[in-house]
């Protein structure tokens, strides 16, 4: 028998063992050089807009509306000049840029602390209480997120003008959160379901009250999640634009979407430069929020809340 | 420490009844163990003690007050879960602490008293570790920790040791006990391991589907089971039952059953004289029975079905006629599968149950 099995191997000497061997280990390689190609090429389309976007908002010239030259900050001037106009003749059309950063903060941290408290409340009492219509009320929140939210757009703006909330950055801020809102919740929801019962109780018999164990011992574990609605939260803020549009009539109350769309849009002539500039400084806090909830983010998946 | 009193307690989840009128006094500074399948209502039992559940019907008392109401947070008693239910965002001193923190002590009596009981359960080089850095018996320690550090009225334990290995088992087991006395606190554990409550409670509490089966010590529930469910759960392997007739002649009672004659001890004859002819259960613990490799005098043959060598002793299926009986044997026994072999009770190590309520009658 074993004598069968060592006829019916391929190889008898050790150097066809480390052939064989080498062999294998060229394969992985190749193997490994050809997928990273394959990546490389596919991430293309997906890389070289930002190249180009970030290329074209230190450049001079930009010939035929692609190919970028010539290093300059003059298209960053939308920073330091005041009543900016991009052609001649056009001076003040733009608002000032730092107000409508401030509108466009506001409109993203607004967004975010409505979305974070009243998800992180809901989720909680979602997850653990019971009460009347619970099922019914979860499969509500989900149908809502299923329609498109640009169907609204009419009922929510004669809403929004009885409410007196027309050009208020409140009205936006409300009409985005409650939008997310079922969203969050169930991210949320998910999160606090993870947590045992047995921790909730353990705290409670070591001596606190609902309400503490619920930010004492709960919220830490749920912290991810927290960090997670919160990002998408800025970010709906941030590049809204169609809310924005509709129910913001005041230049004064602009934010970065608008302020961006009136640079592509507003002239027949489109400075490419100064739009790149624009859109390179709007990805600046999206990418800085990014970077500091990043982390969070990446131990969703690796289960952050096992003890 | 304090006395506790659950009076006619029960315990409804919608139309699922999971306790029925439980009694059952615990005294203070004593060891008691609620024991039964799962299912059986010792953890809602315990959770109501806890005040997470709140009674459908009957009472807690407390040193002679009704707690029913009482919110968890205000009975002051400590507790370990079978999960352990740590912190896992705290490390091991902040797990401790934590009671503490909430009855607001100042910091350097919560530093003094958390490396005190932290000393009393061997853990005083873990403090800065997370729960999740801690083998299973050091979050069990760290669990028992949190739970006495406030130095509570009434410890819970919820089966804190099935989560550990075989050895580890036996080692917290005596740890407990040992605590439990040197702290005096009355102390209720729920357990569905009988070996866990026989070794470690001054007194046990059996359930069984929400009913208070039978309460008493170690030695009452294996001596005398007030019941055939009491009597097949406590001890191991568990006891045979065998279906019997009362037979009674010239004075003496014999119960017989399919190949077996078994005599009565006379103690036991005027209960069963006034039962004779009825149909009855007979009860024999493996260790009771003898299994003899040659004919005696009256005893029933058998045939060796199965064996299980554990060591020190050995586990034997026979089968006496189509019913099996299960005896406990030496390591020396030297029966061989399908042997005859022949069984051998002492009189006296009997028991005597009804098949239709089966209560223990003798």
């Amino acid at each position: 028998m074993a004598q069968t099995a060592a006829a019916l191997r391929p190889w008898r000497t050790a150097a066809e063992v480390a052939r064989r061997a080498q062999r294998a280990r060229r394969r992985e390689t190749v193997g490994r050089l050809s997928l990273y190609a394959v990546l490389g090429v596919l991430s293309l389309p997906l890389l070289l807009p930002y190249m180009w976007l970030v290329a074209a908002a230190f450049s001079k010239n930009v010939s035929y509306g692609l190919i970028p030259s010539g290093f300059t900050l003059e298209n960053w001037r939308f920073l330091w000049v005041r009543n900016l106009g991009l052609v001649t003749g056009t001076e003040g059309r733009l608002p000032n840029i730092w107000q409508v950063v401030g509108n466009s903060l506001a409109l993203a941290v607004g967004t975010t602390l409505v979305i974070v408290v009243v998800a992180t409340l809901a989720g909680y009492y979602a997850s653990r209480r019971s009460f009347p219509h619970r099922t019914a009320f979860l499969q509500a929140a989900l149908m809502l997120q299923a329609f498109p939210s640009i169907t609204l757009l009419v009922a929510l703006f004669i809403l929004l003008r009885s409410l007196n909330l027309l050009n208020s950055m409140t009205g936006v801020v409300l009409v985005i959160a409650s939008l997310h809102l079922p969203f969050a919740l169930f991210v949320m929801k998910g999160f606090f379901d993870g947590i045992p019962w047995d921790i909730e109780m353990s705290a409670m018999i070591d001596g606190a009250s609902r309400l503490r164990t619920w930010y004492a011992v709960l919220l830490p574990q749920v912290r991810n999640g927290i960090a997670a609605i919160a990002m998408f939260s800025f970010l709906w803020g941030w590049t809204d634009y169609v809310f924005v549009l509709t129910f913001i009539l005041k230049r004064s109350a602009w934010t970065m979407a608008l302020y961006l769309s009136s640079v592509i849009g507003e002239y027949r002539f489109v400075d490419y430069g100064v739009m790149a500039a624009v859109g390179v400084f709007y990805m600046i806090p999206s990418l800085v929020f990014f970077v500091f909830t990043q982390q969070y983010l990446m131990q969703i998946t690796l289960g952050g809340t096992k003890g | 420490m304090a006395r506790i009193v659950l009076e006619h307690l029960g315990k409804q989840f919608g139309s699922v009844a999971a306790l029925r009128h439980l009694d059952l006094e615990v005294a203070h500074g004593e060891f008691m163990a609620l024991l039964g399948p799962s299912g059986c209502g010792k953890t809602t039992t315990l959770l109501l003690l806890a005040g997470i559940y709140r009674p459908t019907s009957g009472q807690i008392l407390f040193d002679g007050v009704v707690v029913n109401d009482l919110p968890p947070q205000d009975r002051h008693i400590g507790m370990v879960f079978q999960s352990y239910a740590l912190y896992p965002h705290m490390n091991v001193f902040e797990n401790i602490a934590f009671p503490l923190r909430l009855l607001r002590r100042p910091p350097d009596e919560v530093r003094r008293r958390v490396a005190e009981v932290a000393a009393l359960v061997q853990i005083e080089g873990l403090m800065d570790r997370k729960p999740s850095q801690l083998s299973g018996g050091q979050q069990q320690r760290v669990a028992l920790a949190r739970a006495l550090v406030k130095e509570p009225t009434l410890l819970l334990l919820d089966e804190p040791l099935s989560n550990l290995d075989a050895k580890l088992r036996v080692l917290m087991r005596a740890e407990i006990k040992r605590l439990q006395r040197q702290l005096g606190i009355t102390t209720i554990l729920v357990t569905h391991d009988q070996v866990e409550a026989m070794t470690m409670a001054d007194r046990i509490a059996l359930l069984k589907d929400g009913l208070l089966q039978q309460v008493g010590t170690p030695d009452d529930l294996y001596y005398r089971p007030a019941n055939t469910f009491v009597a097949g759960f406590i001890g191991s392997p568990p006891m045979n039952f065998i279906p019997a007739r009362i037979e009674m002649a010239d004075g003496r009672a014999t119960l017989v059953g399919e190949g077996l004659h078994l005599a009565a001890p006379d103690a036991l004859v005027p209960v069963l004289a006034s039962r004779r002819g009825s149909e009855v259960l007979v009860g024999l613990r493996p260790e009771d029975i003898r299994l003899s490799p040659v004919p005696a005098e009256g005893a029933p043959q058998a045939r060796i079905l199965d064996i299980e060598p554990l060591g020190r002793e050995m586990v034997v299926a026979v089968t006496v006629g189509r019913q099996m009986i299960v005896a406990l044997a030496d390591h020396g026994f030297g029966g061989r599968h399908d042997q005859p072999v022949w069984l051998t009770v002492p009189t006296g190590r009997l028991y005597v149950f009804d098949p239709a309520t089966d209560a223990r009658i003798a």
